[in-house]
């Protein structure tokens, strides 16, 4: 027993060498933040239609799919970043990506994704904000997976990047299909 | 005086809650309860804020989201719900306490309990010390002997 005591400081150091490991992984976001809507039923979407003359954007009418809801907006640097690999979303993985602008005006979202190319299945407008608090996202990018049943089965806070669409996207897709 | 006054004024400027730019309910006993509930509700984006003290979209969305359903009568608890629905139990500074918070709640108390508990034991050892000191056995007195001898001799030289 009396032994056992001398144990212990190389116990403590495990134990701290462990929470540094952790405390210093460079992929790892100390405010990042789970979403409490994974495994849970999305949020009814109906927003007017982005583009003109557009019908409302449903999420209903998505049902039986899977599909990829990313919330964005022409004031966001990221999102600019994201764009180019928005397509291979859909291009590659083929999960249908629909776009939400967050409150924006719907004048400078048009602009944005006739400047940038549009890679939306659909679009809505969600001038308000409400839908994305609804969502409960935190800021944008943010995309959200939601599966036929419309379960949201991923979240993910922050652009899509080649890493995260390879790293983070694709298993979450490869899941939800499951 | 009146330099460090105006210094101070326009730190205080600084500090002012973003709360007063903003359109306020016209019944001040609602308004009141609008930021006393805006005060709890944590930031999401600026993580040890309020949702009164942030500058960021999200907290001024929220701040107006909240002043929305006090207008329209919903209690406190209504939208606390409403929030944890959608943002989680983080999103309250002090959240409930149920199974996923027992560690965050009794957390720093146990290891307040455990180092008290140390130290106690610490303590208790060194009071038994003395009693276990011995008397020598002649082995080990004739070797004290024999050692200052030595050093009586050497010191002589």
């Amino acid at each position: 027993m009396r032994r056992l005591v001398f144990l212990l400081p190389v116990l403590i150091v495990a134990l701290l060498v462990a929470a540094f490991w952790r405390g210093l992984d460079p992929n790892r976001d100390p405010s990042a933040l789970p979403s409490a809507l994974v495994g849970k039923a999305a949020p009814a979407v109906d927003l007017p239609g982005l583009a003109d003359g557009a019908p409302r954007l449903q999420l209903a009418a998505f049902k039986g799919k899977l599909v990829a809801i990313n919330f964005f907006a022409s004031w966001c640097v990221p999102c600019r970043a994201e764009h180019p690999y928005l397509k291979q979303v859909g291009a590659e993985l083929g999960v249908p990506v629909i776009g939400i602008a967050w409150k924006d005006k719907t004048e400078a979202s048009r602009a944005f994704l006739a400047e940038l190319g549009d890679p939306y299945a659909a679009t809505g407008a969600d001038e308000n904000g409400r839908t994305g608090i609804d969502f409960g996202i935190t800021g944008v990018p943010e995309t959200f997976l939601v599966d036929g049943a419309g379960i949201v089965r991923y979240r993910l806070a922050g652009p899509v990047t080649p890493e995260t669409l390879k790293g983070e996207l694709a298993p979450a897709i490869a899941e939800a299909r499951k | 005086m009146r330099r460090v006054l105006a210094v101070l004024a326009v730190l205080w400027l600084g500090l002012a809650p973003a709360l007063a730019e903003e359109a306020q309910l016209a019944d001040p006993k609602l308004e009141q309860r609008a930021r006393d509930l805006s005060r709890e509700i944590r930031c999401v984006v600026c993580q040890s804020q309020s949702v009164a003290d942030s500058d960021a979209d999200i907290a001024r969305e929220l701040r107006v989201l909240i002043r929305e359903q006090i207008a329209a009568g919903k209690s406190d608890q209504d939208i606390r719900d409403y929030l944890v629905a959608r943002y989680g139990d983080f999103v309250l500074f002090d959240p409930p306490f149920k199974a996923s918070t027992y560690a965050l709640w009794i957390g720093p108390f146990a290891v307040l309990v455990l180092a008290g508990l140390v130290v106690v034991l610490f303590f208790r050892r060194r009071a038994q010390e003395p009693a276990r000191a011995r008397a020598l056995d002649p082995d080990e007195q004739g070797r004290v002997e024999r050692l200052l001898r030595e050093d009586g001799t050497e010191g002589g030289t």
